[in-house]
């Protein structure tokens, strides 16, 4: 087993690129016809918004999985493992755990309470139009970074797998990406989007779980030994502890804390994935949802565990750091290693398809916030049918796209895991204070909730654009300049307990009290589901 | 509108109030809140404690048990059981202890037991 990391010819993966494009293009069709076929009942706000409420659980909370295992999780934690070791592998803990918080305080209660979107509960009992107004900003942020995340995710993807490194190569590559994804979701709204999702999800999952068998397959299924492959690839015990990437500096040991707090917070305030709680019939399915999505992301972590440390041991760190795509293409050039061209196609395909995916998911996420809080209830005061909102919600989506494809042109090269865990960090600083306030504590006033949504957004972003993440630093978004005066590159660790202060004290020192009986209705319909928004029959 | 939400449904002429003051509605809210508030700051708790370690006691968690399993890598595999073991615990106290009572609070509503305007159907046994 020692001395084959050399055995992956990084040259020679250019060879494949036809292949590669033939498989992705098959992937593309087949999923057009779905999405086509999906789309033939798309008629009220109900059905482009929410699927008509048709899907099962299980069907769900596989699209969930399909939403959440991005690319960012599968090219970049398995890259993190490989380079980083134990490091990489904390960061898939703290997104699985973050799922408890979603299936026990929020899931079921959002469901029981909205109708499209996240403002629909927070501004459930509290007043309309400035609530609204906060949560769709927000909304709109959340969605802009994890966009631009997986767009750039899209770029360092194209260099390793079609084997195009120049700039505008990769920029016609990204336009054509968006473009299918605007056909997508115009097309199909969320029906459509599910369906892109579900069958992503078991494509992902499928290619993983053959890839770990076969990993465990050449050391003879004992775990041990493969990490002992990978410390003597790496030729570095640490590998195997913790600290390789985060215990360098006291200050770093801060950051990861910092880093954790906003991942498991940051989950269930992702309004992509608060609004596919609304594709499903009843708060029962909602649930069920988050338990096939816990068991999916779960054993696919698990995957990426094995995965990781075969790359670290079967292709070697200098490999993976010298290829085109750096750390991102050690999940593809170990299906190189393992099945030769055709399973590298096969990952690649599977890879491209999660980032069509998932932008398919936030964008719609988006345009839905756009039109049905901004557009419907504030501009046009409620006074646009549905028919108009709709119409709206897919300009909206066009116009998102373009903006994430001129996004993803300029953020080409950027880390993609970084961007994401600052999604996160955003959400959760945001969002999440304010949907547990506003679902559990009976004083919460609309004072709370505005100080909370926009204290902890803005708290968020202008840590976020004073770190080293933006200056600074050789690796910064602006190498020259350096006004990082905020050491941590995630904020959470401030934001978040800050946005949950700012909450409290914005009620407590509100003199105006909200409607004793519409907080008596929240909790009786959150709790019990009655008056829920129903399936739509066709 | 503006919160279109309120759908004209059954539930539109209820007395919320009246149903959320009842022994059994404060019997739900009891039995979920006291579920979910302990088993959230448990799973918290561990997973920050487990975070902490992997920052700042790194001695520890390189400590070799089996082969190369270490003691980071046996905590951090049972974050992923107790992750599972949680949600399987919560889905059945829900169907057990939440899903019936709530049910039946629901099919009462719908029934217009608690509708407001005096025409109450039936007992409302408080």
């Amino acid at each position: 087993m020692i001395g084959i990391a050399t055995a992956v010819d990084v040259a020679a993966l250019k060879d494949t690129t036809l292949l590669n494009m033939g498989i992705f293009g098959l992937f593309v069709a087949v999923t057009m016809v779905i999405v086509l076929r999906a789309s033939r009942n798309n008629k009220t706000a109900a059905d482009y918004y929410a699927a008509g409420r048709s899907f099962t659980g299980s069907q769900n909370g596989t699209a969930i999985a399909g939403d959440y295992l991005s690319a960012a999780s599968f090219l970049g934690i398995t890259g993190a493992i490989a380079i980083n070791g134990y490091d990489g592998f904390m960061y898939s803990i703290g997104f699985l755990v973050a799922w408890l918080v979603a299936l026990l305080l929020v899931a079921e209660l959002l469901r029981n309470t909205g109708k499209f979107t996240m403002a629909d509960v927070l501004s459930f009992r509290l007043k309309q139009r400035p609530v609204r107004i906060a949560a769709a900003i927000s909304t709109l942020a959340v969605c802009f970074f994890y966009l631009l995340a997986q767009m750039a995710g899209a770029g360092s993807l194209i260099s390793l797998l079609l084997g195009i490194s120049d700039w505008g190569g990769q920029a016609l590559v990204i336009i054509v990406v968006g473009a299918l994804m605007i056909m997508y979701v115009l097309i199909g709204g969320m029906k459509g989007t599910t369906w892109v999702q579900i069958i992503k999800a078991i494509l992902l999952i499928a290619g993983a779980a053959v890839m770990t068998f076969w990993v465990l397959a050449i050391y003879g299924f004992n775990l041990s030994d493969l990490l002992g492959g990978a410390v003597e690839t790496s030729g570095n015990p640490n590998i195997l502890n913790p600290g390789l990437q985060y215990g360098k500096t006291e200050t770093s040991k801060l950051d990861f804390m910092s880093l954790a707090l906003a991942l498991v917070l940051g989950t269930a305030a992702l309004p992509h994935v608060l609004m596919r709680f609304y594709t499903v019939p009843t708060a029962k399915e909602a649930r069920k949802s988050v338990v096939w999505s816990i068991g999916l992301i779960g054993l696919f972590y698990l995957f990426t565990l094995v995965l990781g440390y075969g790359a670290a041991a079967l292709v070697g760190a200098e490999t993976i750091k010298a290829a085109p795509g750096g750390v991102n293409s050690a999940a593809p050039l170990l299906a190189f290693y393992l099945g030769g061209p055709l399973l590298l196609g096969f990952i690649s395909a599977v890879a491209f398809a999660t980032i069509l995916a998932v932008v398919a998911g936030l964008t719609i996420t988006a345009a839905a916030s756009f039109a049905h809080d901004i557009y419907a209830s504030v501009i046009s005061k409620g006074k646009a049918d549905a028919e108009t909102e709709v119409k709206v919600a897919r300009r909206t989506v066009v116009v998102i796209g373009v903006m994430a494809i001129l996004g993803g042109i300029f953020a080409n090269g950027q880390n993609v895991a970084f961007l994401v865990a600052l999604a996160f960090a955003v959400a959760a600083s945001a969002n999440l204070p304010t949907i547990v306030y506003s679902l559990f504590w009976r004083r919460f006033t609309t004072q709370g909730a505005v100080w909370s949504m926009y204290g902890g957004l803005g708290s968020a972003i202008i840590l976020i654009a004073f770190s080293p993440v933006v200056s600074g630093l050789k690796t910064s978004m602006v190498p020259g300049a350096n006004f990082a005066f905020f050491p941590l590159s995630n904020p959470g660790i401030v934001s978040i307990p800050l946005a949950f202060l700012l909450g409290w004290l914005g009620t407590v020192l509100d003199k105006k009290r909200e409607d004793t009986a519409k907080q008596a209705e929240m909790e009786v319909r959150s709790l019990t589901g009655v008056g829920a928004e129903k399936a739509v029959d066709h | 509108m503006g919160n279109d939400a309120h759908t004209p449904d059954a539930a539109a002429s209820v007395d919320f109030e009246q149903v959320q003051s009842t022994e059994r509605f404060q019997e739900l809210r009891k039995r979920h809140r006291s579920f979910v508030f302990p088993m959230a700051v448990a799973f918290l708790l561990w997973y920050f404690a487990y975070v902490l370690l992997a920052d700042y006691a790194v001695d520890f968690m390189s400590t070799k048990v089996w082969g190369n399993i270490n003691v980071g890598l046996i905590l951090g595999l049972l974050q992923f059981i107790s992750t599972f073991a949680i949600t399987g615990w919560y889905v059945s106290y829900s169907n057990r202890r939440l899903d019936p009572i709530a049910a039946e609070i629901r099919n009462e509503i719908e029934g217009h037991e608690f509708d407001k305007g005096g025409n109450r159907v039936s007992g409302v046994t408080k």
